[in-house]
Parts: C-alpha cells; structure tokens; sequence
C-alpha cells in the first residue's frame, strides 16, 4: 500500500470527507486524513477550508501526527491568523516538554508560523530554548531567531535575541556555532550597518576551532564569515590559511569554495617572497581542477569561479589547460565556460594544443558553441602575437569547409586580427573574397566591408565588390550601411578617380534617402570634408587607427578584486557585485581584497607603497624584442626622418583632435603656448609654436613674468644624470645612454651614444613609437661623421609633442627605435613627467580656488615625500625651475601650506597642495587633476626635482 | 537560505513543492519552463535562472528537475550540493529516485525534506540520522504500522546528532562484523583521430560498507599514497594523521558510505587500456559511406575487458547503416541517429569488429561534423593508477572483522574523436 492512496478521490466531495474522517474518534483513521491532507497540500491544491479541524488534532501524543500537523500549520497559518492563535498552548507547552526533541520541534515549527501575533508569545519560549541545557535544542533556537527576524526584526532587536545570539557564538558545541553564525549572517545580510558579525582575534578563534567540528554546512558558514574578517597582519592571515587549506580536501564542493575564497582573499596579504605564499598557491589548483569532475551543475558554479580565479591569479592553473578541454557531452553551458577559460590561460607555451582542440570543436554540431570556438581563434590570435600566423591559417582552412557560419564567424575575427597586425596578413583578403556571397549576417557582412574599405587599395575590384552591396542598400541594417559608407568614401580617398560616380551614390542614399540620424549625420560630415578640404578627409578617413587591445573582455581590476571577495556566491556566478543584483539588498557594503601589508618595513616590497622611483622600475618596462616588434615593424626608419608636419594648420589640428580624441582622455594641445596665455586659464588651440625651432620668441617674456611674481627662476628644469637605456650587448655593441630635459620650452633628449662594436657605425636613425603624450623627434637624429669603434658622440634631439597619441602603460614609457647600418634596435624608457610642464602652468588664484573645488574629491591624491630637508621657500623655488609653480602660500597651525599648479604639454592642469612641516623632512602632497591617472607622476617629478 | 523546492517531472508537470520559509506562488516556475524551452534539451537547461524576485536552481537527475528557489545572496553551490543530497537521500529511502515513487510516499518525502531543512539551514543530511527521525518505508513496518498503530516518526533524538562523530550512531550491534572496500577508478579521456591521447585522467574513489558493532577505530594505509595528492574525504577521516603519515584513519559511519575521492590529474602518464581504429568515410555526392571499427587491449595489465560499449552519435545526414558485428548486438536509431554496440568481453586473439556501409542523404555534400565515438567498459581486479591497499587495521573493538578489497577500472567519459 503506498501513499498514492492519498490522492483517490470520491464522488462526494473531497474536503466534505476529509473533514468528517479528520473528527473521527479513531486515531488511526485521523492520522490517515491528515496524511491526505497533507499530500494535498504537496501538490499545491488548497486544503486550508480545514484548518479548524487539523489543528484539532495537535494534542497528541503521536509524534507522527503532530508533526504533519506542525506541517499544515506552517503552511497555512498565515491564511488563517485568528485560527492559528488556538495552537499557541500547545506549542508553549511542547516547549516545556522533558523530550529536546519535542522542545526544539516545538520552538522550529513556533518560528514558521509567520502570524504576528504569534510572534508574541513565542519570545518567552524562545528566551528559554536559546538557554537549553540541550546543544539540540539551542542550535534550533538560533535558527528560529532569524526566523523571528525575518518577520519582525524591532521585536527581536527589542527582546535583546541578538547578544544571546552574539553569545553562542561561544558556545561549547560546533554545531550551535555554525548555526548562529549562520543566523547572524542571514540576520546580517538585511542590516548592513549593523556590525553584528564583530570578528576579533578571539572570536576567530573559536570559530576556526569549530570549523573543524561541525557539519559541512555549517563549515560553508563559518567559511564565509571568515571570509569578511580583515586580519590585522600578514602573521595573522597566514595562520588563518594554514587552519583552512585542509578544507579544500573536503567532499562537499560547496565548503571547497568557501575555502577558496577565504585562501584567495587572505593570500593578498601575504607576501609574495614568502616561501607559504607558494605552497598556498601549490595548493589551490588541485581542489579547483576536482571541481572540474564533478556533476555539471557544480562545474557550471565552480568554471564561473575559476574564470575569476584565472583573471587574478593565473599562475595557479597555468599547468592545468588540459581539464578544460571540452567534452562533446558536455552540457552546453559548460562547453562555453570552458571554452572563455581555455583562451584566458592560453600562452606561448600551450597555444598549439589549444589551437587543434579549438579547431577540432568548429566541427562540432552545435552552432553557438561552433561560433564561440571560431571567435575563440581569433582571440588567441590577439593575445598570443606568435600564434598569430598559425590562427589564421586555421581559420582559413576553416574558411574551406564553407559552412555558412562558421565562415561568417572567421571573417568577424580576421577583421579583428588585421587591425591587431596591421599589414601582415593582408595576403588573404582574396580567400575572404571569394565568401562574399554567402555572408547574410550584419556582423559578418559590416566586417568584410571594412575589410574591403580599409585595403581598397590591394584589392583590384574593390569598386565592383562596394557597389554589390550598395544595391540593397536600404535592406540593409544599420551596421552595415554605417560601414559600407565609411568603406567607399575610404575608397574614394585611394582611388578618386574611378570611384567619384560611387560616392556620390552613397552619400546621396545616405544624406537623402535614409531616415536614420546616424547614418544621415555621418554622411553629411563625410560631404562636407570631402567638398571643403579633401586633405583633411584623408587625414581623417585614412588615419592610422589604434591596435586593438589584447583582452577587451577582462573583468576590470577593481571588480575583480570586489569579486574575488564573493567567490562562491551568486555575484561570482553572474559577474557583478551584488548590490547589481540581489533584491532587497539595502546598501550592501562593498567588499574589497585587504591591502598588502607585510609585517617588515612595507618599503621592501615594491609595490606595498608608491615610493618606487623611476630608475628602479625601469627594468620593468622594457619590453621583449618581440613584444616591440609589432608595434614598430611599420614605423619608417628611412635616414630622412619624416616628422609629423612641422606647421600643420591649427584647425586641420583641431579636427583631427576632434575625431581621434576618443582614443583617449588626454586632450592634446602645444608645447609651449603662447605666453601671452600664462597664468590666464585653459589652453587654447592657438598658435601652433614648433618645439624644434628652439626656444619660442617670447619665452623670455614668461620668465619676467615669474620675476615679477617675485620668485627667483631658474634658468631650466631638473635634469637627471644619463643612464644606460641600451647596453651594447642587446645591440650588437652600440650602447645608448641618455636622459630628457627642459630648456625654456624646448624638451630635448641627451643621447650619448658608444660605439662599442669592432666595426663603424653610420646611418643613424631615430624613431618613436606612439606614446601618451605624443612625444616625437623634432629633427632627424643628426650624427654626421660615421662612429667609429670605441667612440663616443654626444648629442641633443630635439623633441615636440604634436606626435601621435596612444595610451602607454607606465603612463610615461617611451618606446624606441634607433637605427644604424648594423640592424634597428629597440629599448623603451620612462621620462620624468616634468619635462612636459609647461612654463606657462601658473594658474591664478581664483582660477586655482574655484578650479580645485571643482574637481571631484575621488580625483584627489594623496603622497608623502620622505627627507627633503628644505625650507618651504627653498622648496618653492626648487619647483619653480621646474615650471611647478607657486600659487599662494599659508602657515596653518605652524605649518607651511603651498598651493601650486602646473600644466601639462596637452593642457592638463594639476593642482598641489604642499603641506610643510617645519623641522620635519616629510611633506605631504595632495594632488588634483582632472585626468587623475599622471598623479602618480607628478608625484615622482616632485620627488625626483626635490631630492636633486 | 533555500526558499523552496519544486519537482518538476520532464512533460512540465510541478508534482511536489515544499516550502521552508513564506509560500512562493508555483508560477515563479514559468521562468524555469521558459528556459527549459530555450535549452531545447533537459541536460542543457542552465542550472542558475534569474527571476525578478528570486533565482532558480536546479539540477536534472531521474529525469526529474529539483528546482530550488532563493531570495537572497546564497551560495550555489550550496544550494546544489544540497538537492544532491536530496536526491541520494531519496534513493536511500526507496531504492530508486522516480516520479511514482516520490509519489507514492509522498508523506515520508515531505517529512523528511522538513527534517532536511530548517529555514533553509540544512538541519539533518546525514542518512543514518534522517532513517532515525523517519524510518524508511519497508513492506513489514507498513503491515506492523497498520496492525499496531504505530509510526515511522522516531521520538527519540537521534543520537549522532550532535556527538562529535555525527555520521555514526551509538549502539550498533552485528552478529557478522565485516568491512568492504571497492577501489574505483574511471578513466576519464579523449583521444584524437590518429589514437594518441588529447588528455586521460583518472576519477578514483573508495566506497565502502562497514558493518561493525560498536565504535571501531579503522586505519587504512597504501602501498603508494603518493599518488594521492588531489583527493576529497570524508568528514570521518583524521585529516592531520593523513598530512603527516598518508595514512587513512577514521571512525566510519554504519553501513555504506564514501571514504575517499580522488583524481589522478592529466599530467601524469595515464595508461589507456582500450583502442579503437576506425575508418568511417563520407564522401561527396555519394549516397553510400563506408562505416568499420574494431576495438582492440592495449594497456590491461593481463586483465579482461568487459562490458564494451560503443556508442556515437552519427550526423543528421546519415539515413541508415547496415553493418555486421563480429561479435555483440548493435542497434542504429534512424531518428536520434546513435549508434549503439554492445560488445561484451574483448578476445585479444579476436578483435571485435563492427563493418558496413552507411547510406546518406542522396545529393547533400558530406556532413560537417565527425561523430565522436563513446566507450564504456570495465576492468575487473584492476585499479589503473596501480593504487593498492596496503593493510587495514581496527582498534577499539575486540572482535575480528572480515576484511574485503575489491578494485575495478571503468571508462568514464570516455571519448575517440574520428
């Protein structure tokens, strides 16, 4: 006989029967009807017509049957309030019963009852079981406390529940631990400011020692309220690490995150030359590739996680790639997660492998996951520079099997790959060619047609191939006829004489016949350029565009460490902190990663505090040959150097500022403006002065009118001693030495350059690679007599800043090339930002005032500049020589407060305020700016003229 | 924490709930049907869906979808490890885990899902505690239940509890006191088409069933622990003595339960006991393909292998096959295209072999996709990694158990690309 009885049926009426069996005077026969009841309300039917007579039957002995009565009353109680206040004895009296069991499911079910009213005479009980002699008993009170608060938190707050509940934190048994941390948590989660979960040393204590005791649920909570713990040292969180790690052997996957998460977000204190830090990181892969070979769902949370982990932490799984190969049944939200990891820990030493099996899935029968493996190609493509080739050549024999998306897909991703490695692979733009007709995807179709557009000048029938798709042009969608306009007027730039007809076409369906405003507006200024200043449009049509970058979709820095704080949570499932997301999060704290500390002096590791000066880090920045190699391959190292135009008219200037100013923040303007503009308020693109004529006429009159402000001048900035840049061994024995100065508006870099090798050296040449502030040689690099070996020849180049703009990582790297007869060299250097403050950087007061209001506080910066013995004067005019100059200056409280500005070659303004202590050699400086990330620069300027 | 659980049966029908806080309305299930439509397959259904007011977990196993519901910020994979834990715990209970059969005991069901949580803070998921608080059902205690009136709820505390060994209850009494080890591996691989292996791990575990009176204290030790050094436990098991010496010490649970898991990571040399050679051809504008595999020992240690079993998923262009097995039955499902042969035992002196020819769509072009080829098989008295039981040993308890080891290496997902 089996429960299915449960749910037969007869003629008269369900409830009519059930009702009549549960008034039964036999026990037996009230213990079935409740049984149906009960199954009833399982299937979601509504059973509550019989409240009055289920709750009858709670005074009982049976314990079957009281709880299937317990299991209505929870279900239905809320329905029925005033009913449900005739249960409350009985619960009261169960509380006093000798059985724990009977107690705790007396205060369990209590808690369930969501009346208010009932709430009320639950607290007395509740007080009672939270103090039972019976570890039972008192876990299940704890729980009911967050029962209590969920429905009426002033209550439980009122009656003191929280301390008591705070207190068994302390309790002799595990288990009553882990469940009031698990209540706390809970309680937590709804009052953010509460500071309910106070963690101190002692408390971590216990809860470490219950750790090991309790269940595995509980260890997930304790784990997780570890995680919010902020050590006080580096000791304090190692030992911490040392009495988690051996959760990560555990079986329930769910305490293994937990576990990981702790290590990961404690690891960030360790330091790394600690011999712990890499046993900790030995440690970690195994549990996370377990993971892997669990049921799906569980891979699914933990290859989420993992994406997190390998963003932070690569080295931890760098040996691991094989566990992500995809197997063909493989649920599919798997595959696509291990397919974003396997391209995330792809490198040089692994990419052959992840190319066959990447190759081998574009086979595969399922069309998304086929399309992420092909676009997964080209994203090795871009990270990995020397699989390059071999990627493309995958995705042109994929190219052959001419399955519809799968070309659509390659085409997509080529484009991407041609503007990573400009000039390359141009080679194969006839294959693409012959596809053109069974691209149907808007993706697909825009990318070919920028491909067309951008190389018109390779591809003979480019003409014939623009004008195929300017046929549809209005079935078209948006993307595509965005990109077929761009692409013919490109054309047209190249070949203007045969394609004039075309473009007028295209422009006209543009400008006249489409109603979309993009379209119609990009048209407009297309015709304009073309019919005001042909030179221009090619100038801005035709621009060297930006590389693309290697990763766009990594998760960004500071996310990433607010995530790595959730791992294990449903933030780390979808990517995004949960304040994005959870409802009824009210004001959720950010989490953050705790600050490296390190118990020693925190100036032994480098990146503990910005002290690091310049020559110390230079190391760091100069990259591989290889890595230089793309990026300079097409630069022209022909003898005559061709410098940007010396004069270029300020408003052809203007425009291509305009247009290319997305590429970033970093406004340019001129070296050197005017004088006429000093101390007067922002740049304005004025009067283009060309650098390499030396100083500008009137920069002696900028230097009177710092005199007149009273303070000494110097006659040029701070110059720092030459350094090696290329020793001779990476240059086949010609060693650079060099270092940048300032000289009345003209920046100049001091080369000495050796000859080292046995044989001469001529032809010389110089060239730089695009840079943050547009850096460039203003002449070519003039070195008449050949070098001879052993040699030595000392000279200056003359540099300006109207040079090509590009974001470098140190904000002040240079990368540079230098020729001569033997090969072309590469070296990268950092120059000191103070070359590029200008000598008009002197911001008047009320300008300062209101200007340093104005910039958010978010933007402000705080350093300190450790043993500078100098008087606040002496320091003043230190800087002014330097074109820091000083605004105003005040005396607080004994000390001396110096307000200063400077600018920057591109117009960027940075305001200081120096904070002198008198008989101290530290000072404090507060640095604001509009574009906050040259603070840092600034502040090694400071540091660099001021110790010189 | 979890809110509530629906089963869901895979026509789509909501054929339980269970609710551990406020009653969520079943329509938030629509969401789930939504993306269970999406998903086109019940495995491919994504295990976390988001809803306006909740999120939806779920794990597909009997062909039943758990789906739990939560509000607030819960770990996932707590939240699945949990309706895992339901799941096991069901088929502890009643042999199998199945619509009827949930159906049918549907009270036991709903009473021991209120043991299993409280609030949604898992109160008791150990199975030798929950069958204290709720007996399982058998056919004697439903006859005796009827005749005396008694229940199947316990009224006594469990006595595991809350003790410091949870997983083991005081008390237990056996006439024959005997404890069983089965070592386990599964191989699990993908080979390329010239047969050398892409990546071969090994997924190992030790089941054990340990029927002993009392509280015996058991050590296990291995001839070659060093090749553990990935592996998850059991709460049961001293982790310090295992750091320190690589020995497995431990009060076990009564009855079955999982001592270890553990995983033999690609980067060590796994030894492949089976290959196949295949020769399947498709070619253009050809309405005939030629079809053979045979399947052949490799690294077996002396050992047989059994229990072959080739599966593969041909492509959709594939209308029939007519082939002839050397030996076995095979079976080729012209709707779902999957091949399936069932080889049996593998003769090294004669190869089992699977020939014929495949007819394809007339007038398509080749399919674009290579069927991958699946294989089952097993190896009896053999641990692949060559992991071996040193000794076993009990303190505490005075009398003499019977001791067992047993190995087995299966095929896991095992996979030969073609």
């Amino acid at each position: 006989m089996t429960d299915s009885k449960y749910f037969t049926t007869t003629k008269k009426g369900e409830i009519f029967e059930l009702k009549a069996e549960l008034n039964s005077d036999k026990k037996e026969k009230k213990k079935e009807a409740v049984k149906k009841v009960i199954a009833s309300m399982t299937v979601g039917k509504d059973v509550s017509a019989l409240f009055p007579d289920v709750v009858n039957c709670m005074q009982t002995d049976n314990l079957e049957l009281k709880k299937l009565v317990y299991l209505y009353l929870m279900n239905y109680a809320k329905s029925q309030p005033d009913m449900a206040i005739m249960a409350v004895n009985t619960f009261v009296k169960d509380c006093e019963d000798p059985n724990p069991l009977i107690r705790a499911l007396a205060v369990r079910t209590m808690g369930c009852i969501r009346v208010d009213k009932i709430t009320e005479y639950l607290c007395e009980p509740l007080r009672k079981c939270l103090k039972d002699e019976d570890p039972y008993v008192r876990k299940t009170a704890a729980v009911c406390v967050a029962k209590l608060h969920d429905i009426n938190a002033q209550l439980v707050e009122d009656q003191g529940f929280l301390d008591t509940l705070k207190d068994l934190i302390s309790d002799s048994n595990p288990m009553v631990v882990a469940n009031a941390v698990a209540a706390l948590s809970e309680i937590a989660e709804s009052h953010p400011s509460s500071n309910l979960l106070d963690l101190n040393p002692q408390s971590i204590n216990k809860l470490l020692t219950a750790l090991n005791e309790c269940t595995e649920w509980g260890q997930i909570f304790i784990l997780d309220c570890l995680a919010n713990y902020m050590p006080k040292d580096d000791r304090e969180a190692q030992s911490i690490c040392e009495r988690v790690t051996p959760r990560l052997s555990h079986a329930n996957s769910a305490v293994v995150l937990s576990a990981v998460k702790v290590l990961m977000k404690f690891m960030e204190m360790l330091s790394k030359d600690l011999d712990y830090y890499g046993t900790l990181l030995k440690k970690l892969a195994p549990p996370l590739v377990t993971l892997l070979s669990a049921e799906p769902e569980l891979q699914y949370v933990a290859l989420r996680n993992i994406n997190l982990i390998v963003q932070k932490r690569p080295e931890i799984l760098k040996h691991e790639m094989k566990v992500f190969f995809v197997k063909y049944n493989d649920p599919i939200y798997v595959k696509l997660e291990k397919l974003d990891i396997m391209i995330r820990l792809a490198s040089q030493a692994n990419i052959a492998q992840v190319l066959a099996e990447l190759k081998e899935y574009a086979t595969e029968v399922d069309v998304d996951f086929v399309r992420k493996a092909v676009r997964a190609i080209g994203r090795c493509a871009i990270k990995v520079e020397q699989s390059a080739e071999r990627c493309v050549s995958t995705l042109l024999d994929l190219i052959q099997t001419k399955v519809n998306y799968v070309v659509q897909e390659a085409i997509v991703v080529i484009k991407d790959i041609f503007r990573k490695y400009p000039n390359k692979y141009e080679s194969v733009i006839a294959t693409l060619c012959e596809n053109l007709d069974s691209l149907d995807e808007p993706e697909a179709r825009a990318a070919m047609i920028w491909i067309v557009g951008e190389y018109a000048e390779r591809i003979d029938n480019a003409d014939e191939l623009l004008e195929s798709f300017l046929e549809g042009f209005h079935d078209e969608s948006t993307q595509v006829q965005l990109q077929l306009l761009t692409a013919i007027v490109k054309l047209f730039l190249k070949k203007p004489t045969e394609t004039q007809e075309l473009v007028q076409q295209v422009l006209s369906l543009a400008t006249q016949d489409s109603d979309n405003p993009d379209l119609r507006d990009r048209g407009y200024i297309y015709w304009r350029l073309l019919s005001t200043d042909p030179v221009a449009a090619k100038e801005v049509v035709l621009a060297e565009k930006p590389l693309i970058s290697e990763e766009t979709d990594l998760i960004e820095p500071t996310l990433l460490d607010e995530l790595i704080c959730y791992i294990g949570t449903l933030a780390s499932v979808y990517h995004k902190p949960p304040s994005a997301f959870v409802e009824g999060s009210r004001g959720i704290v950010h989490k953050s990663l705790p600050p490296r500390t390190g118990s020693s002096e925190s100036a032994e590791s480098p990146d503990a505090a910005p002290s690091g000066a310049p020559p110390s880090e230079q190391p760091a920045v100069i990259p591989t040959q290889g890595d230089l190699l793309g990026d300079l391959l097409n630069l022209d190292l022909g003898p005559p150097v061709s410098g940007p135009p010396v004069a270029t008219s300020s408003v052809q200037m203007g425009a291509v500022d305009l247009l290319g100013g997305g590429l970033d923040s970093l406004l340019r303007s001129d070296v050197g403006g005017s004088p006429a503009m000093g101390g007067t308020g922002f740049t304005a693109p004025s009067a283009v002065m060309p650098a390499n004529l030396g100083p500008p006429p009137s920069g002696g009159l900028g230097d009177l009118f710092d005199l007149a402000g009273g303070v000494g001048t110097l006659s040029g900035s701070h110059v720092a001693p030459k350094t090696v840049w290329l020793p001779a061994m990476k240059a086949k024995g010609l060693e650079i030495s060099g270092t940048f100065s300032r000289q009345v508006g003209a920046i100049s870099m001091d080369l000495l350059l050796t000859n080292k090798a046995l044989q001469v050296m001529s032809d010389f040449a110089i060239q730089f690679n695009r840079n943050s502030f547009g850096l460039a040689p203003a002449a070519p690099l003039q070195i008449h007599a050949p070098l001879a070996p052993n040699q030595t020849v000392e000279i200056s180049l003359p540099l300006n800043t109207v040079g090509s703009v590009m974001k470098m990582d140190p904000l002040n790297n240079l990368q540079v090339a230098v020729k001569n007869n033997i090969d072309v060299f590469y070296f990268s250097t950092l120059y000191p930002l103070h070359i590029l403050f200008v000598e008009d950087g002197k911001m008047e007061r009320q300008m300062f005032l209101a200007t340093w209001k104005d910039i958010p506080n978010e933007n402000e910066a705080q350093f300190q500049i450790k043993d500078c013995p100098l008087s606040a004067d002496a320091v003043s005019s230190k800087l002014q020589g330097s074109n820091i100059f000083t605004v105003a200056k005040r005396n607080v409280e004994g000390q001396d407060m110096l307000y200063q500005s400077l600018k920057l070659t591109n117009g960027i303004w940075v305001l200081a305020e120096l904070r002198i202590q008198p008989g101290s050699p530290s000072f404090t400086l507060s640095l604001k700016c509009r574009a906050p990330e040259v603070s840092h620069y600034v502040y090694q300027a400071y540091e660099t003229i001021l110790k010189n | 924490m979890i809110h509530s659980l629906f089963l869901i049966n895979s026509s789509g029908d909501i054929f339980l709930e269970k609710h551990w806080k406020s009653v969520v309305s079943r329509s938030v299930c629509d969401y789930f049907f939504e993306a269970q439509e999406r998903a086109t397959e019940a495995e491919n259904v994504p295990p976390v869906i988001p809803t306006p007011h909740h999120y939806l977990l779920n794990v597909y196993r009997h062909k039943i979808f758990f789906v739990a519901v939560i509000q607030t910020e819960v770990p996932p994979l707590f939240v699945i490890e949990f309706l895992h834990r339901v799941v096991d715990t069901f088929q502890d209970y009643f042999g199998v885990c199945s619509e009827v059969v949930i159906k049918d005991n549907v009270v036991v069901v709903y009473e021991v899902l209120e043991e299993m949580l409280d609030n949604g803070f898992p109160l008791a998921t150990e199975s030798n505690i929950l069958k204290e608080l709720i007996k399982p059902p058998t056919i004697l205690r439903t006859v005796v239940n009827t005749i005396t009136g008694s229940t199947n709820v316990g009224d006594q505390l469990p006595t595991g509890q809350l003790s410091v060994v949870p997983w083991r209850r005081t008390g237990v009494k056996y006439t024959n006191n005997e404890a069983y080890f089965d070592v386990i591996e599964e191989i699990d691989a993908i080979i390329d088409k010239s047969g050398s292996t892409i990546t071969a791990e090994i997924q190992g575990v030790i089941d054990a069933c340990v029927k002993l009176t009392g509280m015996p204290d058991l050590t296990l030790s291995f001839m070659n622990p060093r090749l553990l050094d990935d592996v998850s436990f059991h709460p049961c098991v001293r982790f310090k003595r295992w750091e320190s010496e690589r020995i497995l010490s431990f009060i076990p649970p009564d009855g079955n339960f999982r001592l270890l898991s553990y995983h033999v990571s690609a980067q060590n040399l796994v030894a492949i006991p089976v290959y196949v050679k295949h020769n399947i051809s498709f070619r253009d504008s050809s309405s005939l393909g030629r079809f053979e595999i045979t399947v052949g020992p490799k690294q077996t240690m002396g050992k047989t292998v059994e229990g072959v079993m080739v599966t593969s998923q041909m492509p959709k262009g594939v209308l029939n096959m007519s082939l002839t097995p050397s030996q076995g039955m095979h079976t080729f499902d012209p709707v779902t295209k999957l091949l399936s042969w069932d080889v049996g035992k593998i003769n090294p002196q004669k190869l089992p072999n699977l020939k014929g020819t495949m007819s394809l769509q007339a007038g398509t072009s080749k399919p674009d996709e290579n069927p991958t080829i699946n294989l089952q098989f097993k190896i009896q008295q053999l641990a692949i990694s060559g992991l071996k039981v040193n000794r076993l040993d009990m303190y505490g308890e005075k009398y003499k158990p019977f001791k067992g080891i047993k190995y087995m290496t299966k095929a896991g997902k095992f996979q030969v690309r073609t």
